[in-house]
């Protein structure tokens, strides 16, 4: 029986093999016979022709219904109010690469996702809150004093500790503080210059009382059956650094590419570019084929970096002068390359259609070799 | 606080206390005839503004005032107006009829009929079409039309050929059209005689039915009889004028208008200037085609003198600069009129005249919205005929109707046939026309199916059409989109001077442009041999000599026939193709500073 397959290890590729095996098991020996040398056919079918312009196709198949997508950007109603990118103008943030999307956003699982309390609890934890947020930063240019108000409902609210807060503001500006009335912590400082007793109140109104920096917003929506934290504002980095008590950290998601790539790694961005860039074709109920996303994500990702379709990324490094200079910055490549003494060796489609030449793609793929006497 | 800030013509002239009342005092004035009737004014609560103008250049359009519910215009002012005893602008200066400006409508509360009047409306429209504009105004029954087909009337009436002007024998417009027997339409509106529709109007009634015919008007297209068409449907001429003048140049030399002789450079041959007379100009009722001219013209030369043949210095001869007719036109000399241009030039402008007969590919349209293009022009035998021997003067595809909801295109139909069996007009007019139960019912007395359908025979078998037709009168009118204007087709033809490649357009003979999108098809289907056959073959290939030693493009001495290098002056070079646009590449980088260098390699 294993002599059967093994006759097969070349022809098929191991993954479609093993699940042949498995699927054939209780056949008798003809019929798998048959049943392989049927896969291998369809594989075969399958497979692209040498000279094939998958580029082209590719752009053209993700093209032609990226001009029905709407110029739309989604609001959602309800708990979480986000304006977030949809269509076209998400799809092209994901091929410009932003640094940062117009609506970055991560998902949240924790170790129990059928429990809300607690993943409320959690996505409260997380919520990041500023100073600002919660009090009112007075200046006392006179007395030369910085007033902290705090609205103590808000505190109540958030369930916040009065002293708490105080040594964190302490903490902030290394300086002792006082506590007038109720609600008043006052920085009494002994400053000469307005400018100094202004560089204080800036230290003090970046103060972070709890939560993840950059996390904006997190609400808690169910998806499939779960509890999951959605936030407003990425921070992978510091997303990652909480407990693995508190959240399944295989499971965080995130919108923000860049911010993959800087944390996870090169193979973590591809795969959410090509999720996200499915996700935007999906929901708009376009069905393109992911094998020419996956060439697209690929080519944005195969230099080891996430590079840009376009002058900055892809495009402007492609190896051949014509082929640079025919797309943009046409002077700017010509002038390089002279100066560098650059060769073209006529590879490309580009660059042969300036030339005049036939293209090296279908049936332009082959030559002729003279044998030698 | 200063104030409202009052605005007079758009600059401010001050400020006051009580805005409200400046408004008031105003129109009350304008109303009395103490301020001429032109006089706008504009109250902004929001922004605290008051705009008045008395300007030039806003359109402004006549409301009923309104007061406590009552439209001022009365029974007995209408009963006067009737008697021709009061006058529209006795209406004006009594303040029972005001102008308002788009400003100052921004104030107004307008009801557009008598019945919903409240108390707080301030003005009453005259008529409640009145809210459409010219164009809109004179189509029938809109108000039964879906919504976006009445702005498409609205751009096409534009569009179509009629009787322009009365004076247009007189004319020398560059291009004009001129309808052969125009109709007025049987469906009109009020507003037709108005407008000044009725006078000169744009479009013939045809005898319609709603039928397809042998799939010659799918999609929109139209199937014309061609007995109609024979007998003047449709029927245009086409007038164009050419015009030229006996310039003065610096150095007191002067175009001059005559024959020109063989001798001149730049000659067209004899053939080009047969039409024309002693003095250079061409006689009317001449039949003319592309590249005869019609006014010969000599213009001085460019330099005195010019460097001869074998040297030293002649005197340059006159250049021909002769007026031709354009290249693709046709028609008959139709007018040759000579004046003085305003700089006191000699003038002569050429009119020629067409006949456009419809053909196949020629743009009609009915006031629906409802366009299509000459399908098939049928003999008349051809065409279905009913009982008592009427036959259509076109087949309409009946699929134009229900997707695009145009109703009042089948009332239309309704209502024109009822007009021509009685003899008389019917109103359309937007909000206030005859009802279709009327027209029915009127249809009906004359003998015919009230609902417009008639039983048709099919013209080439003879046998019964199983369907009853839908036959009424609609009223078409041609578009100026004709296809012998526009019709273009390329084998071979003039280049660009610069890239070689074909020139661009139709007045230019140009080739059809095989652009970005079209390339990629064809990578995409990897038929590399045809994307180059395309692009090379059928443009700009040149075969260029190079030298394999320095990668330059060598010099082809044709007249020596020696290829040499220009650098190393080697004679070894090899027959390269490539596209010119590619050599001027090379040309242009050589002149930015950079010298590029071809590597040659056995193609084997």
């Amino acid at each position: 029986m294993e002599k059967v397959f093994e006759a097969y290890k070349d022809k098929i590729p191991k993954s479609i093999l093993e699940e042949v095996i498995e699927k054939t098991k209780g056949m008798n020996k003809s019929e798998i016979k048959k049943m392989l040398e049927k896969v291998r056919e369809e594989y075969e079918k399958s497979l692209l022709d040498i000279g094939e312009a998958v580029g082209i196709v590719a752009a053209q198949s993700i093209g032609e219904p990226g001009t029905q997508m709407t110029m739309k950007t989604f609001h959602f109603a309800g708990v979480a109010e986000l304006a977030v990118p949809q269509g076209l103008p998400r799809f092209i943030e994901l091929v410009d690469v932003r640094r940062a999307p117009k609506m970055p956003m991560m998902w949240i699982y924790t170790k129990d996702p059928k429990d809300y309390e607690k993943t409320v609890e959690i996505a409260k934890k997380i919520e990041e809150l500023e100073i600002t947020k919660i009090a009112a930063i007075r200046e006392d240019f006179i007395k030369k004093r910085i007033h902290v108000l705090v609205d103590m409902d808000k505190l109540k609210e958030e369930g916040l500790d009065f002293e708490e807060i105080k040594k964190r503001l302490e903490k902030a500006v290394r300086k002792k503080a006082k506590v007038e009335g109720e609600n008043d912590i006052v920085f009494d400082l002994k400053v000469s210059t307005l400018k100094a007793l202004r560089r204080y109140t800036n230290k003090l109104e970046e103060v972070r009382i709890k939560g993840v920096p950059n996390i904006k917003k997190a609400a808690v929506i169910k998806q499939d059956g779960e509890y999951v934290i959605q936030t407003e504002g990425t921070n992978l980095k510091g997303i990652m650094a909480l407990s693995d008590k508190l959240i399944d950290k295989r499971r965080v998601r995130c919108n923000n590419v860049k911010e993959i790539e800087e944390v996870l790694g090169i193979e973590a961005a591809r795969e959410t570019l090509l999720r996200e860039a499915k996700a935007v074709l999906d929901n708009q109920g376009l069905t393109v084929d992911v094998r020419h996303l996956m060439l697209l994500v690929d080519s944005m990702t195969a230099s080891g970096v996430v590079r840009p379709v376009g002058r900055q990324g892809v495009s402007g490094m492609k190896s051949s002068v014509f082929a640079r200079a025919a797309f943009e910055e046409t002077v700017r490549h010509l002038l390089d390359a002279a100066l560098r003494g650059e060769k073209d060796g006529l590879k490309g489609v580009t660059e042969n259609i300036i030339v005049g030449q036939p293209i090296p793609i279908g049936t332009g793929t082959v030559g002729l070799i003279m044998k030698k006497k | 606080m200063l104030g409202t800030s009052v605005y007079l013509n758009g600059k401010l002239i001050g400020f006051h206390n009580n805005p409200k009342d400046l408004v008031q005092t105003i129109r009350d004035r304008r109303r009395n005839g103490k301020l001429p009737y032109e006089v706008t004014v504009a109250y902004y609560e929001d922004r605290n503004e008051v705009y008045i103008n008395a300007d030039e250049g806003r359109a402004l359009r006549p409301l009923i005032i309104v007061e406590k519910g009552k439209p001022k215009l009365t029974k007995e002012h209408i009963k006067l107006l009737k008697e021709g005893k009061l006058s529209f602008d006795d209406l004006v200066k009594n303040g029972i009829i005001e102008y308002l400006d788009a400003e100052e409508e921004e104030n107004a509360y307008i009801a557009i009929t008598e019945d919903e009047l409240t108390e707080e409306h301030t003005h009453l429209e005259i008529h409640p079409a009145l809210i459409l504009g010219v164009c809109s105004i004179i189509s029938p029954y809109p108000e039964h039309n879906s919504a976006p087909r009445v702005p498409m009337t609205s751009a096409m009436i534009k569009q179509s050929l009629g009787l322009y002007a009365l004076n247009y024998r007189l004319r020398t417009d560059t291009q004009s059209h001129i309808m052969y027997y125009p109709h007025v339409p049987i469906v009109k509106t009020k507003f037709h005689k108005i407008v000044g529709a009725e006078g000169k109007p744009a479009g013939q009634n045809f005898i319609v039915a709603i039928m397809p015919y042998r799939g010659y008007n799918i999609n929109d297209a139209i199937v014309l009889n061609k007995a109609s068409v024979e007998r003047g449907l449709g029927r245009t001429v086409y007038f164009r004028t050419y015009e030229t003048q006996e310039r003065r140049y610096p150095g007191g030399q002067k175009d001059k208008f005559e024959r020109p002789k063989p001798e001149i450079s730049g000659y067209r041959g004899d053939e080009a200037y047969r039409f024309l007379d002693e003095n250079g100009i061409i006689e009317p009722e001449f039949k003319v085609n592309g590249g005869d001219v019609v006014v010969g013209k000599t213009s001085p030369p460019r330099f005195l003198e010019e460097i001869g043949e074998f040297g030293g210095m002649i005197e340059e001869k006159r250049r021909e600069n002769s007026l031709a007719i354009k290249q693709g036109e046709s028609g008959y000399v139709d007018l040759v009129l000579i004046t003085e241009s305003e700089s006191g030039n000699r003038l002569v402008k050429v009119r020629t005249r067409k006949e456009m007969v419809p053909e196949i590919g020629d743009k009609f349209a009915a006031r629906h919205g409802q366009k299509g293009v000459v399908g098939l022009l049928v003999p008349q035998e051809d065409m279905p005929f009913s009982q008592s021997g009427i036959i259509p003067d076109m087949c309409m595809n009946p699929h134009a109707i229900p997707s695009r909801m145009t109703v009042g295109y089948l009332l239309e139909a309704l209502g024109a046939k009822v007009g021509s069996l009685a003899g008389r007009h019917i109103d359309g007019t937007p909000f206030d026309n005859e009802k279709e139960r009327d027209l029915r019912e009127e249809l009906k007395r004359y003998g015919f199916k009230p609902n417009g359908t008639e039983i048709l025979y099919d013209g080439v078998t003879g046998e019964r059409i199983k369907a009853e037709i839908y036959v009424g009168v609609i009223y078409y009118q041609k578009l100026k989109h004709l296809v012998s204007m526009k019709m273009h087709a390329r084998a071979r033809g003039p280049v660009q001077i610069l890239t070689r490649q074909p020139t661009e357009g139709r007045a230019r003979e140009g080739g059809l442009r095989f652009g970005e999108m079209e390339r990629d098809c064809l990578i995409g289907h990897g038929t590399s041999m045809l994307l180059m056959e395309r692009l090379l073959e059928e443009s700009d290939k040149v075969t260029e000599m190079v030298c394999p030693r320095c990668g330059i493009i060598a010099i082809n001495d044709q007249i020596r026939k020696k290829a040499y290098c220009p650098v190393c002056g080697s004679t070894e070079v090899y027959p390269i193709d490539m596209s010119y646009a590619f050599k001027l590449l090379l040309n242009e980088l050589i002149s930015m500073g950079i010298l590029p260098k071809l590597n040659l390699t056995d193609k084997v």
